[in-house]
């Protein structure tokens, strides 16, 4: 073994991320023509059975979009997206819309399979708990390219009287509810990604829990991006209504491709008095190779209402997928005393770029928030916070506490951090605090003293460095998003 | 055990290692005392294979195997254990866990079962009771906010667990309270026995009344230029280390 004079030799080493999710489905695809104007849009509206009125919504979006232009003032960099050279509508040829999981096509099912998500209901008995090592049940809506293709555990659900379904079927069998909310935390007009989504949204998941419910068990989509250059726009709207309890979990993950991929997703949650929407992404799309060729462009518009008194919504991300990423989950604290909360751990490797953070939006007294944000950057990655905290004049009492740690593996990537904090009322109190460090020469001789190799005494410093985020995240994703850091770093020393 | 011989190192193109000869045998306890920057740590870092301390020259053997080609973590998993004289705060992993995926690994690497995390705990709790730690020092994050002494202890918590052949103690008496010098001492002469060795580098005589070493050596700007025996170490602390350092120029 030579001995470097240079201390840090082994952290220069370049980055090698297998990506183990990246094989493709051959299947039978029904696809709308490329490129996006009004009929295309009627298309994909008639391909759902929309009612009139979600079409002329769409159709308003479109005008909006076609006036807008992509945001300049993220920290990425990439070539213009052509998106008239998008195909907006991809879905199974056997499948119109969801069916019973018997008639789903034995390829996608094994598509799931091999990524992991278990498709098929397991019998739950009532009141039983699993055994351990065993997973609990977790009632998954899995979406592949623009439709969802099963929903599971939904009768479970209904005894409950939570309503968990594709948002197409939603909207032809919960019109009122879906007319109520749609848009009504991210209007169509938001910003350019969201506009966009909102003319061409093709699925994604409805989750409506009643009053004073807690729902029994937790709630996953899971999408998937299959088809070549077809962007995916899901629409995710999730309403917890007064006392009520929801856990929700986003996973995601796409073949490996040579071109990009868009992703444009809106999610709404709503939450009212007294009700808690607790969300968890690990999001896992493909993230280019080594030279920065292919991955997913993850352009994500995620907001989080909390109107009801005393409600609450709490954010809990990790990223360590896609090419790009630019996405801000965020929450409008408008009830009295709501909550909100923000966990996010970022990796980024090779090439990618995630320009990533959070909102809250201080309207109701007394309300608060809470910011965690870990950005972890190896190779010659970019990764930035980007996190804004506004306090409106009557928000008394309101107060935030932001905490923002960047952790650099080697000396070729970057990390950024840009805070934007505004308050209009004297009462309010708004703390920030940042850091950024490396994984210091000294930890890892330290560790490798004791016995560890180099690659276990990243990983048991990056989960350090995690781990006030990762224990937001329910057990099991817990145990997924460690394996997921370790996989994404593999490679990144040594 | 431990064979040095002429060995030269340099830090960031600097030499500060001049000729070492060095043999500790198996189930002896050696004393390395010697002036401040007189190369002691850089040794002891060398010895554990930490990056950038180049060897140039000179050759360290381990039961006769090159320990200079060894990485880090074979060094660790054939039996050498450090303890650091400045140990290394790791924030966010606790002090279990830590231990626990240490112990595995030298385990793995000696083809011995794994411990599970009852397993390990129960083993920790009697190694840290016998030291008189309290047991929440294995929940805290390693050695994050911990004072001077107990980031000593812990190093010695940690050579109890890991149960090496052969421990260099940097300085770990440095700092410490007069009890708590006595649990260190005691916790050193606990692993002593005819299958293992210490090198114990120290800059006080009351720590070598506790853990009375075979031989005593003077290292002096990158050179062995004294070595004895026990008593070695009384003549450094009367006459200090003009008389040994002058002695041998
Ligand atoms: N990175 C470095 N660059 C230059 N000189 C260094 C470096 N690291 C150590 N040295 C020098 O090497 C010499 C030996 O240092 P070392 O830490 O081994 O001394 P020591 O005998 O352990 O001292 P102490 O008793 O104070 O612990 C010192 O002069 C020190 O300044
Ligand atoms: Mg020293």
């Amino acid at each position: 073994m030579s001995h470097a004079a240079d201390p840090l030799a082994p952290v220069h080493a370049v980055t090698q991320t297998p990506y183990k999710w990246g094989f493709t489905t051959d299947i039978e695809m029904d696809m709308a023509p490329k490129g996006l104007n009004p009929d295309i849009i009627r298309l994909i509206s008639a391909r759902k059975n929309e009612p009139e009125w979600l079409l002329d919504w769409r159709l308003k979006a479109f005008a909006l979009w076609q006036a807008m232009t992509a945001p300049e003032w993220a920290h990425l960099h990439h070539p213009p997206i052509d998106y008239q050279d998008l195909h907006y509508y991809a879905a199974p040829r056997k499948q119109a819309g969801p069916a019973r999981l018997e008639d789903v096509d034995p390829e996608l099912l094994a598509t799931y399979e091999k990524l992991g998500i278990p498709l098929k209901e397991r019998a739950i008995l009532a009141g039983v708990e699993p055994a351990e090592g065993e997973r609990a049940p977790v009632a998954v809506d899995a979406v592949f390219d623009s439709v969802s293709v099963a929903t599971t555990f939904r009768a479970t659900l209904a005894k409950a009287g939570v309503i968990f379904c594709p948002i197409s079927e939603a909207v032809r069998e919960h019109p009122e509810l879906v007319r109520k909310y749609l848009g009504s935390v991210v209007p169509q007009g938001d910003n350019f990604y969201a506009a966009l989504n909102s003319a061409v949204f093709t699925d994604g998941s409805f989750v409506y829990v009643p009053p004073g419910v807690r729902c029994p068990m937790e709630l996953s989509t899971y999408f998937r991006i299959n088809a070549r250059n077809t962007g995916q726009f899901e629409r995710t709207l999730i309403i917890a209504d007064a006392g009520s309890y929801v856990s929700y979990l986003e996973g995601c993950t796409a073949p490996q491709r040579d071109e990009n991929q868009l992703h444009a997703a809106v999610v709404e949650l709503i939450a009212l008095d007294d009700a808690q929407i607790k969300y968890s992404t690990v999001q896992n799309w493909y993230p280019g190779d080594a030279e920065g060729r292919g991955g997913i462009y993850n352009f994500v518009t995620k907001r989080g209402a909390c109107r009801g008194a005393r409600s609450k919504i709490s954010w809990t991300q990790v990223e360590t997928g896609s090419a790009i990423t630019w996405k801000y989950p965020s929450c409008i604290l408008a009830g009295d005393e709501s909550v909100g909360e923000f966990y996010s751990v970022a990796v980024t490797t090779n090439r990618q770029q995630a320009d990533t953070g959070t909102k809250m939006i201080h309207i109701g007294r007394n309300t608060r928030s809470t910011i965690v944000s870990k950005g972890i950057s190896a190779g010659r990655s970019d990764n930035t916070y980007r996190g804004l905290v506004r306090i409106m004049p009557k928000a008394a009492g309101a107060r935030n506490h932001t905490q923002c740690d960047s952790l650099l593996i080697g000396d070729r990537c970057g990390a950024h951090t840009v805070p934007y904090i505004e308050s209009r009322n004297p009462t309010a109190k708004v703390e920030h605090e940042a850091t950024t460090s490396k994984i210091a020469e000294d930890q890892l001789f330290y560790c490798r003293q004791r016995g560890l190799s180099e690659e276990d005494a990243v990983n048991l410093i990056v989960n350090g460095f995690c781990k006030e985020v990762l224990k937001e995240l329910p057990m099991e994703f817990a145990v997924e998003a460690q394996k997921l850091l370790a996989v994404s770093l593999e490679g990144s020393v040594g | 055990m431990l064979e040095i011989r002429g060995l030269t190192a340099a830090v960031d193109g600097k030499p500060i290692l001049h000729g070492i000869d060095l043999a500790v045998p198996t189930g002896e306890v050696h004393a390395i005392m010697g002036p401040n920057g007189s190369g002691k740590s850089t040794l002891s870092y060398v010895l554990a294979g930490r990056d950038g301390y180049e060897v140039t020259g000179g050759s360290a053997t381990f039961d006769g195997e090159d320990l200079l080609a060894m990485a880090p973590e074979a060094r660790a998993a054939a039996g050498l254990f450090l303890a650091f004289q400045y140990p290394v705060e790791l924030p966010g992993v606790g002090n279990a866990n830590f231990l626990r995926t240490a112990l595995n690994a030298l385990r793995r690497a000696r083809g011995e079962a794994e411990l599970d995390a009852v397993q390990f705990l129960k083993l920790a709790r009697v190694e840290a009771k016998r030291l008189s730690m309290p047991d929440d020092m294995l929940k805290r994050n390693v050695n994050v906010g911990f004072s001077g002494g107990e980031k000593k202890r812990n190093e010695v918590l940690q050579m109890a667990i890991l149960r090496p052949r052969l421990a260099i103690l940097d300085e770990t008496d440095s700092g410490l309270d007069i009890d708590a010098l006595r649990i260190v001492a005691d916790g050193v002469n606990a692993l002593r026995s005819p299958q293992s060795s210490a090198l114990v580098i120290t800059h006080y005589q009351r720590l070598l009344d506790h853990i009375v070493p075979d031989r005593v050596h003077v290292l002096a700007g990158g050179r062995i230029v004294r070595s004895g025996g026990p008593e070695l170490a009384r003549v450094l602390e009367e006459g200090g280390y003009a008389s040994v350092v002058a002695d041998a120029a």
